[in-house]
């Protein structure tokens, strides 16, 4: 459904991607982990079109994305959940869900529109409670639900999101990742960058680790929640891992 | 939902009717006239509200647009004899297509650089309008633009004009709030925190803003044919820097993003200098001084403020009566 090929994004003299590769096939749900400042984030501004100077191929669904607005891209199918949620805070949480749907009303889909609206209220019954009050007054789990339902209100076929689990209590990372999950089993196609490394991996078929722009391992989820390397680097490691054969 | 669109009605009706009871009202001459000023600032302040209050866009050179449209409607109409409303047509048009013009490169920046970008715009539309004296009457000014007929209607007298006005900035009103509560309302106000997210959702920003420059730019040219035929003498003075600069403080002490705030910073900023006037040389300072306070008092601007000051007391009432 993606495929991205030898992506390279700069920043000026900054090379932030160093030729980049990878594949998400429709229905599945793949991470990509890894620490701050080893290009996850630039990797989807350059898939939902955000940056602009990115050298190589992304290509969705047979089309290729090179130079394509963003909005031109939102209406192919590509959603993102951006990080830090970017939730319209002087627009009410109606509003934020109907600008969700801005390219469905683009196309004259007012019926879908309203479908959309009590799919997402039943997933996230709280803002069906706060439908009129300001976005920006909600906690910062609440945010983070609203701006999926925002990129839901789109229809997306791949669903992007940008580490959905910062900042927020461990209870409702839980929540949102089930959601992902959920989301994932009714057929949407999910991309999920994460630094919560272990938590994305449990909940996703293939995970990629991205360091410092480059790619440096790939494989099914359960295959890297084993791996010595992504334990030492990204999972953090047990207590008794740390001391076995040293005191033994 | 349905509650909003009573609330629209109810407060424009309110707004209906005070316009109507002013009208027929207040004989005085002066009055009439200092109202009709601000109808038409009220204009001006509402177009550039759509841009700054709701788009976050900052213009410093909307007195361009302004000066614009009394120019196009003075030199059609007075120099060649076109019938006034075909004058405004050109006016309108005209301001709306040298929005665009200007809009395409400059509203790709933001922030100060937008500033700086109208900033300029501004300046050398005002030079145009200073050096190109055999068109514009230069510094001295243009004389000589006719005063507005329909048919029997005469709007030589100031109420009849008091109520072209106003009936005027009704309409505008009105279409303001339309635009806001649409699709489009919504993009816009979006975009106020940043653009990456309306991005994200598939608004082509640029477009948006430039089209919401390009209402703007007209509301701005209607104002200035209302102007024009309205004093029936313009010069270069009326439109230029210091113009601009006081549109943008009347969206600011009204409260930005509000359609009544645009006419409550209208009225204030047009009648103040009226009311100073018996202060002779102290007028600026003090003028200065109000605005200062109610900039530190009231940082979202008046309506804002008032309505703050209005339920805060009503809180208080109820405490006290139980």
């Amino acid at each position: 459904m993606l495929r991205i090929k030898n992506l390279k994004c700069s920043y000026g003299s900054i090379v932030a991607v160093h030729g980049v590769s990878l594949s998400v096939k429709k229905g599945e749900l793949i991470s990509i982990i890894g620490a701050n400042g080893a290009g996850k984030s630039t990797l989807l501004l350059a898939i939902c079109g955000l940056l602009k100077n990115w050298e190589g191929e992304i290509v969705f669904q047979d089309k290729d994305l090179k130079g394509m607005s963003p909005p031109a891209i939102v209406r192919s199918g590509i959603s993102m959940v951006p990080e830090g949620r970017q939730i319209f805070s002087p627009l009410s949480v109606m509003d934020n869900l109907k600008m969700g749907a801005y390219t469905m009303y683009r196309k004259g889909l007012k019926s879908q529109v309203e479908e959309d609206f009590d799919m997402v209220m039943e997933m996230f019954p709280i803002l069906r409670e706060r439908a009129h009050q300001l976005a920006g007054t909600l906690s910062g789990g609440e945010q983070q639900m609203l701006a999926i339902g925002r990129a839901l209100m789109a229809r997306p076929r791949l669903l992007v999101l940008d580490e959905p689990s910062m900042g927020l209590a461990p209870k409702i990372v839980e929540m949102i990742f089930n959601v992902i999950t959920t989301l994932q089993s009714q057929g949407v196609t999910i991309l999920l960058v994460e630094q919560n490394a272990r938590a994305a991996l449990k909940i996703s078929h293939r995970g990629y680790v991205l360091e410092t722009g480059k790619m440096v391992l790939q494989g099914s989820a359960d295959e890297l929640l084993v791996d010595d390397d992504v334990k030492r680097a990204y999972l953090g490691r047990d207590y008794g891992d740390f001391y076995d054969g040293r005191d033994a | 939902m349905d509650d909003n669109k009573k609330k629209q009605w109810t407060e424009n009706t309110i707004f209906l009717v005070v316009i109507l009871g002013c009208g027929l009202g207040v004989d005085n001459t002066y009055y009439l006239q200092i109202m009709t000023f601000i109808g038409i600032n009220t204009l001006l302040a509402l177009g550039l509200n759509m841009l700054m209050g709701y788009a976050g866009q900052v213009s410093l050179g909307h007195a361009a647009f302004y000066g614009i449209g009394a120019y196009t409607t003075a030199i059609l109409s007075g120099t060649y004899g076109i019938s006034p409303w075909a004058a405004l047509v050109c006016a309108v048009s005209c301001a709306v297509f040298i929005a665009f013009v200007v809009g395409l490169p400059t509203l790709k920046l933001s922030g100060y650089y937008l500033g700086m970008g109208t900033l300029g715009f501004g300046m050398i539309v005002n030079i145009l309008f200073r050096e190109w004296s055999t068109v514009t009457g230069g510094s001295s000014g243009f004389v000589g633009i006719p005063m507005l007929e329909a048919g029997p209607v005469s709007f030589m007298s100031g109420r009849n004009y008091f109520f072209l006005v106003w009936m005027v900035v009704l309409v505008a009103v009105l279409l303001c709030r339309r635009i806001l509560s649409s699709r489009m309302g919504r993009a816009l106000r979006s975009i106020h925190d940043g653009e990456n997210a309306s991005l994200a959702v598939g608004v082509n920003t640029h477009f948006l803003k430039l089209q919401i420059f390009m209402f703007s730019a007209a509301l701005g040219a209607v104002a200035g044919f209302l102007y024009a035929h309205f004093v029936m003498f313009i010069s270069p003075e009326s439109f230029g820097f210091m113009v601009s600069v006081k549109m943008v403080t009347m969206v600011v002490i009204g409260g930005m993003a509000s359609v009544w705030g645009a006419l409550l910073g209208a009225s204030l900023l047009t009648l103040l200098p009226e009311v100073l006037h018996g202060f002779a040389e102290y007028e600026m300072i003090i003028f200065g001084l109000i605005l200062m306070v109610v900039m530190i008092f009231m940082p979202q601007g008046l309506t804002r403020g008032l309505l703050d000051i209005y339920e805060h007391s009503r809180k208080r009432d109820k405490r006290h009566g139980n």
